[in-house]
């Protein structure tokens, strides 16, 4: 049960936040974030929970496939220190 | 002053006074109607020859008051509709009402209300009625029963077991803003939208239709169970396959984000004031036109066709090119949405 | 009442992982690319929902074949956990509090759905905050919560615990039954009739635990493992990166889901967890007993046990003959190889749980596979 929803925080108060996804509102809780989020900032939802913030970077990236190389890019920006051949 | 006239009590059920003083005072100016009026056990009517159409749902949806509407606006356009889908002119409807003890005669007013304003948009009478009264706890505020008849035109075959392969499948607007209205005011989901039911009597529509063409094969309109339970339904009864572009079946911004967090699809959730019609494919464009000039279907389209593959299976085409089954729905997703 | 004008957005972060433009120049990159056949395993539930309500097999080769693997919390709990909920259920007092997808799994005897009806008083929360809520409006009852999910779900039920005992609340349990997933993986691997030759990862429970459990199976394996996003983009570019690895060789833990997952995962998250749970060991319907591969909560945290604090005599729950959910979970059969797929076992009366849950293979198969 990965069931994750991107949403869009609009207001905070403690550990709990409303976040927006397209015209839906609802209260979320960050209690399990590792990171300070703001008013603006996405999150992935589970459960009710922000457990992670959505890197706006990384994921404009993970869009932009058509690079020269090929729709993957070089492969090498999807690699973590785990490479092995 | 909160006294007992500010609640339904036991005695508003007895056939007494208090049930004739309750029927004079509330129901009788909401649904002024000469039938009504004489009190008779039965209304008697003229009604021109032919076939009659009959129909009977109960409403049980809570809360009753939702964005969009309440029970009583349903419990009128759900059989307004169940009527036109059959290619019936709505005449007549009765409405029968369980009250739970306690419920409060400002919420029954404001209910009666909607029924005459529904009733006048879809140019129906109710004209036979009955009020029983539960003791607390035995029932939830408020149930409706609505019964209705219309008139089946002469050269009219619309049922759904009449699908033919190559009939092109048109929906009137997108779907699922019902479901997601009620459920949204329900406790322990919490979540916000501006969502509104689109409850609305289609009878208009269906007449608009059957002036471009009395060629229309099947209709419904899909409420429990969403689009989904409709068209399985059809190609069930019709012995039919159904294809379906995903492309081209409409869903508002806010219903999609809603079902998204719920972890729900849009084709399993209830709405109540869209049409679905099986059209022959010569047909198709002129009937469009026609249900896109009408208030309730700006945002008609054509969604699918029938055809001989696959039969009683519906099939669909998702927006990234592979293909999957719409199922039946299975049991109960969402109670007491209607 | 059709016209309101557009000024809703559109989901963002999400729409755009469903462009057919994209998705379909990733698909002809990945048809151009690929030549070896290859059997790679989605090991999330979620996953396998993304590629059947897509259709997502239909756009690859037919040498590309994808399995199910076991990453359904509800169709890997054996049916004597059900059965235990169950008996909960059923004391006075007691408020069973549970994600929606255990309503209908069949235990031994019967359903908590089924009970339901008998009177029992069974809600359906969409968070284990819900479910604490619930105790606190009303502490004459005893609210048990069904403790079930990987390690996506387990930090959100640890913080919670963590809130009960802060507001000193004590009428408020979980039936921990949440398991964890790199166990499973490595059993996955080590069954050789398997031949998986890559694994599509799980995109949440990697957001929690980072990308440290795939290099045991690259390294020893050498398996290649993504971690996937769950929009159609994320997965077909997941296959893609396999594919690629696959042809040229390699064998490497890359992440497809940038967006949200590090190699470092949450370690808040994981504090959390490690605070309120320790690893036991626990048995996983269709591969057994796997060691150190459940969640308990740890004695300092007792009293929000309800193992502890009911005394549920344990019942001995029989598999149902004839359901092959086992094989399903590890990949060695599909549902159409089972006899009572279609049969005697559908979504309405279901003889095992992955034709019940709502990321079952079987369920999956039945509702969306033509």
């Amino acid at each position: 049960m990965c069931l994750g929803i991107p949403m869009q925080i609009r207001e905070i108060e403690g550990n709990a936040a409303k976040a927006v996804l397209s015209g839906t509102a609802r209260l979320i809780y960050l209690d399990v974030l590792d990171e300070e989020v703001q008013v603006g900032d996405y999150v992935i939802v589970h459960a009710g929970f922000a457990i992670h913030k959505i890197d706006e970077k990384e994921a404009k990236e993970t869009l932009d496939l058509f690079k020269e190389a090929g729709v993957f890019g070089s492969g090498s920006e999807n690699d973590t220190a785990h490479g092995v051949r | 002053m909160r006294g007992k006239r500010d609640r339904i009590t036991l005695d508003h059920g007895g056939g007494g006074r208090a049930s004739r003083e309750l029927i004079r005072s509330y129901f009788l100016p909401r649904f002024a109607n000469p039938f009504l009026e004489k009190m008779d056990d039965s209304a008697v009517v003229d009604i021109p020859s032919g076939r009659l159409a009959m129909t009977t749902d109960c409403y049980v949806v809570d809360p009753i008051f939702f964005p969009g509407g309440d029970i009583g606006m349903l419990a009128v356009n759900g059989t307004v509709n169940d009527l036109s889908v059959q290619g019936a002119q709505p005449l007549f409807l009765s409405a029968a009402f369980i009250l739970e003890e306690g419920f409060e005669l400002a919420d029954l007013e404001r209910i009666l209300v909607s029924m005459a304003r529904a009733s006048e948009e879809a140019n129906v009478s109710i004209i036979a009625g009955d009020t029983k009264v539960v003791p607390k706890g035995k029932g939830d505020k408020i149930y409706i029963n609505t019964t209705g008849v219309g008139l089946v035109q002469d050269g009219l075959d619309i049922s759904g077991s009449n699908a033919k392969v190559l009939d092109k499948v048109i929906l009137s607007g997108p779907i699922g803003d019902h479901g997601i209205a009620v459920l949204s005011q329900r406790e322990g989901l919490a979540f916000d939208t501006d969502l509104r039911s689109d409850c609305a009597p289609l009878n208009h529509m269906v007449e608009e239709i059957l002036a471009v063409t009395r060629e229309i094969h099947a209709m419904r309109d899909p409420t429990r169970g969403g689009v989904a339970a409709s068209l399985n339904e059809i190609a069930g009864q019709s012995k039919v396959g159904i294809v379906l572009m995903e492309g081209a079946i409409r869903v508002k911004d806010e219903v999609k984000s809603a079902c998204e967090i719920l972890g729900l699809d849009p084709l399993y959730v209830a709405n109540e004031g869209k049409l679905i019609v099986f059209v022959p494919p010569e047909h198709a464009s002129h009937v469009l036109t026609a249900v896109r000039q009408n208030h309730h279907g700006g945002d008609a389209q054509i969604i699918g066709e029938v055809v001989a593959d696959h039969p009683g299976r519906v099939v669909m085409r998702t927006t990234v090119g592979g293909t999957r089954i719409v199922d039946m729905p299975l049991g109960e997703q969402l109670p007491r949405i209607c | 009442m059709d016209r309101v004008p557009r000024t809703i957005p559109p989901m963002e972060y999400v729409d755009q992982y469903r462009d057919p433009g994209r998705i379909q120049h990733l698909v002809a990159h990945i048809r151009k690319i690929s030549r070896k056949p290859v059997k790679l395993m989605e090991v999330c539930g979620t996953h396998t929902v993304t590629i059947f309500r897509n259709g997502i097999r239909d756009l690859l080769p037919d040498h590309v074949s994808l399995i199910s693997g076991p990453g359904c919390p509800v169709c890997v709990t054996p049916i004597d956990g059900v059965d235990r909920a169950i008996v909960l259920s059923q004391e006075k007092g007691v408020i069973i509090a549970t994600f929606g997808d255990m309503l209908r799994v069949p235990g031994s005897e019967t359903s908590l759905l089924e009970q339901r009806a008998e009177g029992a008083d069974v809600r359906i929360v969409y968070s284990a905050y819900d479910a604490l809520l619930m105790a606190q409006r009303d502490m004459s009852r005893h609210v048990v919560f069904l403790g079930v999910g990987f390690e996506a779900t387990a930090p959100t039920i640890a913080a919670v615990i963590q809130r009960a005992r802060e507001a000193q609340i004590d009428n408020f349990t979980v039936l921990s039954m949440h398991k964890v997933l790199p166990p499973a993986l490595k059993a996955l691997v080590h069954t050789p009739e398997l031949e998986i030759n890559g694994f599509i990862c799980p995109g949440h429970v990697s957001t929690i635990i980072g990308t440290d459990a795939y290099v045991p199976i690259v390294r020893d394996f050498g398996v290649p493992c993504v971690v996937a996003g769950f929009e159609p983009l994320d997965v077909l570019q997941a296959i893609g990166l396999l594919v690629r690895q696959i042809e040229r060789g390699e064998a490497s833990v890359q992440i497809q889901y940038r967006r949200v997952v590090s190699p470092d995962g949450n370690p808040k998250a994981r504090a959390l967890m490690e605070d309120v749970f320790e690893p036991c060991d626990s048995i996983w319907r269709g591969l057994g007993l796997l060691p150190a591969s459940g969640l308990k909560l740890t004695p300092d945290y007792g009293r929000f046990d309800a193992e502890r604090r009911f005394d549920i005599t344990p019942v001995d729950g029989r598999e149902p003959s004839g359901c092959i959910c086992g094989d399903i979970l590890r990949g060695l059969k599909r549902p159409p190889d089972c006899t009572l797929f279609r049969t005697a076992c559908t979504p309405e009366s279901p003889v095992g749980a992955c034709m019940v849950s709502s990321e079952g293979a079987c369920a999956a198969y039945y509702k969306y596979s033509t």
